[in-house]
């Protein structure tokens, strides 16, 4: 992660150079250590550790201060809390059936860390720990694995009916087979770059607008781009989130019912 | 050369996620002509609509995937 620092910090100078961008659009993604100069260890405190704690002190302020008077006319947070709580209850009900709510608290979790991580990394100049893939990725193979346990620890070996396609005429099955294998060990990756990817992909777009509205001629069009295009973003961050959140569900339904 | 090469290919794979894009707008499409159609039963299938759309979406992520490893690992 220090090489990804110096490249930033060469990719910065050589464009001060070229009097192009000052900046790399890039740039607002590199892990620094909040205290020092140092290199980035496995403990050190970093720009990532803050804005995750930040994230973990909003959802805590929201949806325990936030509905700890239990009024029976709720306050703004608490119903925004009583609504999420809702949205999700109802999403792992409907996507992964009655029993599934068991793990409904997990599910939970993962909204919230989410969604608020993406919201956090809209304000400008915070950071956005869900651009890295190395949090999406570790988001989505505790998903891969929970759900695998699952799927043994509630089936037994009739799990692996999830990969024979009962349906099927039996010459093709054992293809099928394969492709349900593959398509099974793939989900970690899809899951996991879809949220990075979006999110990367939308900051760094603000960003090179933002280097545009370095240009005197087209300084106006990219202000009203960088407008469009966050509230496109503020869309996705609750998108992805969502969408996220509904693929652990159906991840979980094949677990607990992998009967086709 | 080969560096400049994996570049083109990345560009390639970019291809990829275009194609994609072309797969989730049909997916969002055929769900809005539906959902005209019979709109008080739309609200009940929006779960459906984005998981379709996820799916669709997969396959280009792992353009995107190839790309980026052409980029920064090969």
């Amino acid at each position: 992660m220090a090489t990804e620092a110096t490249h930033g910090a060469e990719m910065a100078e050589h464009g001060a150079d070229a009097g192009g961008l000052v900046f790399h659009p890039m740039d607002q993604f590199i892990v620094k250590p909040l205290f020092g100069d140092g290199a980035v260890g496995m403990f050190t405190i970093t720009n990532v550790t803050l804005w995750m704690a930040i994230a973990i002190l909003v959802i805590t302020g929201l949806m325990v201060l936030g509905t700890s008077r239990r009024a029976v006319i709720p306050s703004r947070s608490q119903s925004v809390a009583e609504m999420a709580y809702g949205f999700i209850y109802k999403m792992v009900e409907d996507v992964a059936g009655k029993d599934g709510l068991t793990y409904f608290p997990y599910i939970m979790t993962l909204f919230m860390f989410i969604v608020v991580s993406n919201f956090l990394g809209l304000i400008p100049m915070s950071f956005t720990t869900t651009s890295h893939f190395a949090v999406t990725v570790v988001l989505a193979l505790c998903v891969f694995l929970t759900v695998t346990i699952i799927g043994f620890v509630k089936n037994g070996a009739s799990f692996l009916s999830l990969f024979w396609v009962s349906s099927a005429p039996l010459a093709l099955r054992p293809v099928l087979a394969i492709i349900e294998i593959i398509s099974y060990f793939v989900r970690p990756v899809s899951h996991s770059i879809r949220l990075a990817g979006n999110v990367m992909a939308g900051h760094a777009v603000i960003k090179v607008f933002a280097g545009f509205a370095g240009l005197a001629l087209i300084s106006p069009l990219s202000v009203v781009a960088i407008t469009a295009i966050y509230g496109l973003e503020v869309m996705v961050a609750f998108v992805q989130a969502y969408v996220f959140t509904i693929l652990t569900c159906v991840y979980l339904k094949d677990a607990l019912h992998p009967h086709h | 050369m080969e560096g400049q090469l994996a570049h083109i290919g990345a560009g390639l794979a970019g291809l990829g996620t275009g194609l994609a894009a072309l797969g989730v707008g049909n997916v969002a499409a055929n769900f809005l002509s539906g959902a005209l159609r019979n709109p008080s039963a739309a609200a009940s299938q929006t779960a459906t609509l984005f998981i379709g759309i996820a799916f669709a979406e997969a396959l280009g992520i792992f353009s995107f995937l190839v790309a980026l490893l052409l980029m920064f690992a090969v």
